[in-house]
Formats: structure tokens, C-alpha cells, sequence
């Protein structure tokens, strides 16, 4: 028989980690389902658009010389982390606290409302390593890499996956109904931003009066500085402002789940 | 009001949501090695206490200690020592039963491989071994609720709290259930339990409070109760729908002051005539000796639900 032993309080990054350890109980037995739409339709875009429209494309000073598909691959790094995150962002978490209430089983332990949010915030980020990894590696067996500098680009990869889905989170908390609410967050912000933010030719080409509206997605200014570090055309003060518009958006909306966190959970 | 000995201590304790007042304003003292219940119908506020008590709703009005601390400022630390039943199962259907034991178990910030000896320990005591491996999401009613109670004694909490414990079950997964939270009992556990069924109230708690729009209305051990506020016996007394207005399934009763004389006290439900009396039998039989013929007749036991009738005008299940 097991001895006695009451709970007990941990500090609040233990007390996230353990929220995660139970994701990753959960991701050891499901992750297959979840590898289709993370890694595969990126991989998917790679290969169409890459491979195939990419060879009709001549590489020329849009491509900086290079080709089509090596063009692709930094950008769609970005591109896959924010799939990645809006599909970590929205359902997952309704679901958490409407159907399957896994934050509702959890804020009954020692663990906070705030603990369960920034949780979620590590296992989305985790999720985002694994897919753009996964994503990247695929894209380097093919070829389509031509630096190690990529692995800056991964990096910024994540951080646009997360900057995009740190709002995304605190939206999906304050959904009432079935989750309706997120087809028109799919149709008129996933899908055109996904198409139009810079990944598959530059902003610049666009109409000037629509460019703005790419210039304030988060992918825009995370593809650009993917590409430009793997390119090595990194300079600072783009870099350091695009950096501050992913962070602006990561720390606002991470305060704004934690709000609606603690509403939804504690009332 | 609040005692040292006393696990839970409220006093005034009130939850508002808006206009809307849940719990009005109570008075309740749960000591050690009790088990205490909440009674009453659906919206009578058994819930938002059960959520105040579980440090998971704040107050909006008076006073509450749990294990003599504040809910407001150390939440954290009681839940770590509270066990919780919520009213519907919430369980990761994904994962298997052993694991849902060990998952939960880790937030309570325990070692692995204590977890893990008292997942064991736990699928035993809700005869679950055999499922260990299954998922959660293939279990019958009665076995999600077996492992949901399992899974609130992951923490060996000092107080459980039941919300409603039974709802919902076939009589034989009740009375399975019963008999696991009577060991618990056994055992010393504190319990606290909301229910609306009055046999539930009657098998478990040793004390309990009758709950009525959001205060309570009558506290006591369940016979107790009974003695103050109902008679030894009931008749009850069924009598044809009346012929003479079409509408309704409204019995037609005789004429009421030709019982009032037979019994303490009688109600009048819309199927039937209680008659609360020391001797059901005798009273049945001067009503027969009056011409009074109802369809069937039944004496029994005063219970819990006389009680709550007595003292609320309704019945508790709606």
C-alpha cells in the first residue's frame, strides 16, 4: 500500500510544467493525429509550391538569385509555426474549458488559473519546435536549405508561431458556444494572411492600399526575418523592430489569457 | 460560531452573480471525521457552496475557513489537501484509467513513483484493476464516476467534498458507490456531500442542512430532523383523477376537513394526500370507517422528504 502523503504547493513554473507533462502523457498516445495538419500540410506546400510552381519560377533579385524553393523554405517555416498555433490556440483550449474541462479538473488541484494559461503557452510552444523541426528537416532532406543559419530562422519561426497564437488563446477563453466563432478566424484571418502576409512572393507586389493590412500580420514580420536570416541579410534595426512587434503581441496577449483564465476559471 | 476543531467554518457565507444571489448569506460548521450534507433541490445553492468550499469560486459576502485558512489568499494550499468530486465527470477521456490516476496526481505536485504506487492502490479500492489500461473514454457511468471519486483521494485529502455524488447512476452502481464512500467513512475521511436524493442524505451523513433558495432552512442528524419536524408515520392516500374538471390530472380529494382530524398534519399533492400521524394504520382504518376510498394507500416511515416538505411547501425532485 502507498504511504500517506497530501499535496503539496510548487512554484509556479513547476506548476506549468506539470500541467505539460500531462499534454505530453496525452501527445505520446495522440501525436499521429495531430502530425497530419502540423507537418504535413506545410510539407504539402513545400512540395506544390516549391517543387512544382517552383519550377516554372526562374530565380531572379526576388528570389535573391536563389531558386523558388529555396526561396519558400524560411517563410514557410513562419507559415507552418502559425498554422501549428492557431490550431493549438483554438479548439484545444475551448475544449478545456468546455468539453472535455481539463482546466476545470486542473484548477481543482494546488495548480492556478494563471499556472493553466501560462501552461498552455509552454506546451504550445513545444508543439511549435516539434512541428517547424520536423518541417525543417524535411525541407533540408530535399535540399531546399542553403545555410545553417536556418536554425535562426527556426527560431523566429517560433516566436511568430506563438506571437500569433498568444491572442488567439485569450479569444478561444472568452468563447461562449460551440466554437463557431472560430470558422470566420479560419476563413477571414488564417487563410489570407497565410496566402498574402509575404510567404509566397513579397508584400511589395500587392496593391498598395491592402499592403498595410499584411504589414500588421504577424507572419508578414516573421517571414521577414526567417528569410533574411538564412539569407544573411539580416540588419538590425528592421530586425530589432519586427522582434518588437512579435514580442508586443507574445506579452499582450499572454497577459490577456491570463485574465480571461482566471475569469473563466474562478468565478 | 467557528470552532478549532471544525474543518470548514462559514459564517454569512455569500455568493452573488450580479443580481442574482446563489447562497444567501449561511452559517455552517463541518467538524473532523464527519460526514456532512447539503440537502436540497436543484438552485437551492448546494453547488456555489461546494465551489466556495473547494476554494475554486471567491466569496462575495462573509466569512470561510477551510483546514483554518482563507480561500481568498490561500487557495493553493488547501486544494493541495481537499479532495473534489464535481457534479459531472471530468476526466481526460483520451488517456487510460491508470493514467488519469497518475496525471492528476502529479498536480498535486507528488513524486512519480508515489503516483504511481497509489494509482495501484487507488484501482483497487474502485475495483478497477481490470480496467487500468483501458480508456477512460470505453468506461460505463458507474465506472467513470468510481474512478472520478478514485481520483480525488489521489492527494489522500483530509476533506472530500462529493457534489452530487450519485446523479445519474442505475440503482446498482449507486449502491456500490455508497458502500466505497461508507469505507472511506470508516476510515476517518471527512465528507461533504451536496445530493437532492433523501436516501442518499439519509445512508451518509451523519449531520446535515437543508437547503432553500440559496439558505438554510433546518440542520440536524437526518432522524433528528425527521423527530422535529415530521411525525413517526405517513399515510398516504391516492385517489382517482377528478372527473369533473377536464384540464388536469388533479385528484379529486374529498373534502378536506373530513382527514384534517386524522392525522397532526396533512398535505395535499397533486396525486396524492399525506397524512402525517404516530399510527398510519390506525388512521387508514378510520378512514375507512368514514367511506373514504382512495385508489391505494401506503403507510410508511416519515424520510427526509417530509422534512424538506414540511419546512419548504415543495417536493425535493421535481
Amino acid at each position: 500500500m502507498a504511504t500517506i502523503e497530501t499535496g503539496r504547493v510548487v512554484s509556479p513554473l513547476r506548476a506549468s510544467m506539470l500541467v505539460v507533462e500531462g499534454h505530453w502523457t496525452w501527445y505520446k498516445r495522440n501525436w499521429k493525429a495531430t502530425a497530419v495538419s502540423s507537418v504535413g500540410l506545410p510539407i504539402l506546400y513545400l512540395l506544390a509550391m516549391g517543387l512544382g510552381f517552383g519550377s516554372q519560377v526562374r530565380p531572379s533579385a526576388m528570389t535573391g538569385g536563389l531558386t523558388y524553393l529555396q526561396y519558400l523554405t524560411p517563410a514557410l517555416i513562419a507559415m507552418a509555426a502559425t498554422q501549428t498555433g492557431a490550431g493549438e490556440a483554438t479548439f484545444p483550449v475551448l475544449s478545456g474549458f468546455k468539453w472535455d474541462k481539463h482546466f476545470i479538473g486542473v484548477s481543482a488541484t494546488p495548480i492556478t488559473p494563471v499556472q493553466v494559461a501560462d501552461a498552455q503557452f509552454l506546451w504550445i510552444t513545444f508543439r511549435l519546435v516539434i512541428s517547424c523541426g520536423v518541417f525543417l528537416a524535411v525541407a533540408a532532406a530535399i535540399g531546399a536549405v542553403t545555410s545553417p543559419m536556418v536554425l535562426l530562422s527556426l527560431v523566429f519561426g517560433i516566436l511568430t508561431g506563438l506571437a500569433f497564437a498568444a491572442p488567439v488563446v485569450a479569444f478561444a477563453a472568452s468563447v461562449k458556444g460551440e466554437g463557431n466563432a472560430f470558422n470566420p478566424f479560419f476563413r477571414f484571418v488564417l487563410v489570407p494572411m497565410t496566402l498574402f502576409a509575404g510567404t509566397f512572393f513579397p508584400v511589395s507586389s500587392l496593391p498598395a492600399v491592402i499592403r498595410p493590412i499584411a504589414w500588421i500580420t504577424p507572419l508578414w514580420h516573421g517571414t521577414e526575418l526567417a528569410r533574411a536570416a538564412e539569407f544573411g541579410t539580416l540588419r538590425p534595426w528592421p530586425a530589432i523592430g519586427h522582434l518588437a512587434y512579435l514580442l508586443a503581441l507574445i506579452v499582450v496577449g499572454i497577459g490577456l489569457s491570463r485574465w480571461r483564465f482566471r475569469v473563466r476559471l474562478a468565478s | 460560531m467557528s470552532n478549532n476543531d471544525a474543518l470548514v467554518s462559514a459564517s454569512h457565507l455569500a455568493k452573488k452573480f450580479g443580481d442574482f444571489t446563489a447562497v444567501g448569506g449561511i452559517d455552517v460548521d463541518v467538524r473532523r471525521g464527519e460526514a456532512f450534507g447539503f440537502l436540497g433541490p436543484n438552485g437551492a445553492g448546494k453547488s456555489s457552496t461546494m465551489r466556495m468550499i473547494a476554494c475554486v469560486s471567491p466569496r462575495t459576502g462573509g466569512d470561510l475557513r477551510v483546514l483554518g485558512m482563507d480561500p481568498d489568499r490561500q487557495g493553493p494550499r488547501i486544494r493541495a489537501r481537499i479532495g473534489v468530486v464535481p457534479q459531472g465527470d471530468i476526466l481526460d477521456g483520451e488517456l487510460t484509467v491508470r493514467q488519469n490516476l497518475e496525471v492528476y496526481g502529479r498536480y498535486f505536485g507528488l513524486p512519480r513513483a508515489h503516483v504511481r504506487a497509489k494509482a495501484t492502490e487507488l484501482l483497487e479500492f474502485a475495483q478497477l484493476t481490470e480496467k487500468a489500461d483501458a480508456e477512460v473514454e470505453a468506461l460505463s457511468g458507474g465506472m467513470k464516476r468510481r474512478l472520478t471519486i478514485a481520483r480525488s483521494l489521489v492527494n489522500d485529502p483530509e476533506l472530500l467534498l462529493l457534489d452530487e455524488p450519485t446523479t445519474g447512476l442505475d440503482p446498482q452502481a449507486r449502491h456500490l458507490l455508497w458502500e466505497r464512500l461508507f469505507r472511506l467513512k470508516q476510515r476517518g475521511a471527512t465528507l461533504i456531500i451536496t445530493t437532492h436524493y433523501m436516501d442518499e442524505a439519509e445512508q451518509l451523513c451523519d449531520r446535515l442542512v437543508v437547503m432553500d433558495h440559496g439558505l438554510i432552512v433546518a440542520e440536524g442528524a437526518p432522524n433528528e430532523l425527521i423527530r422535529n419536524y415530521s411525525t413517526r408515520e405517513v399515510l398516504e392516500l391516492r385517489f382517482p383523477p377528478a372527473e369533473h374538471d377536464g384540464q388536469q390530472n388533479t385528484a379529486e380529494h374529498p373534502p378536506t376537513d373530513q382527514l384534517k382530524d386524522l392525522a397532526d398534519r396533512i398535505e395535499i399533492l397533486p396525486d396524492r394526500v399525506l397524512l402525517y400521524t404516530e399510527d398510519g394504520e390506525a388512521a387508514l382504518n378510520a378512514a375507512h370507517d368514514r367511506d373514504i376510498r382512495p385508489v391505494s394507500s401506503l403507510v410508511r416511515r416519515s424520510s427526509l422528504e417530509d422534512v424538506f416538505l414540511r419546512l419548504t411547501g415543495r417536493s425535493l425532485v421535481d
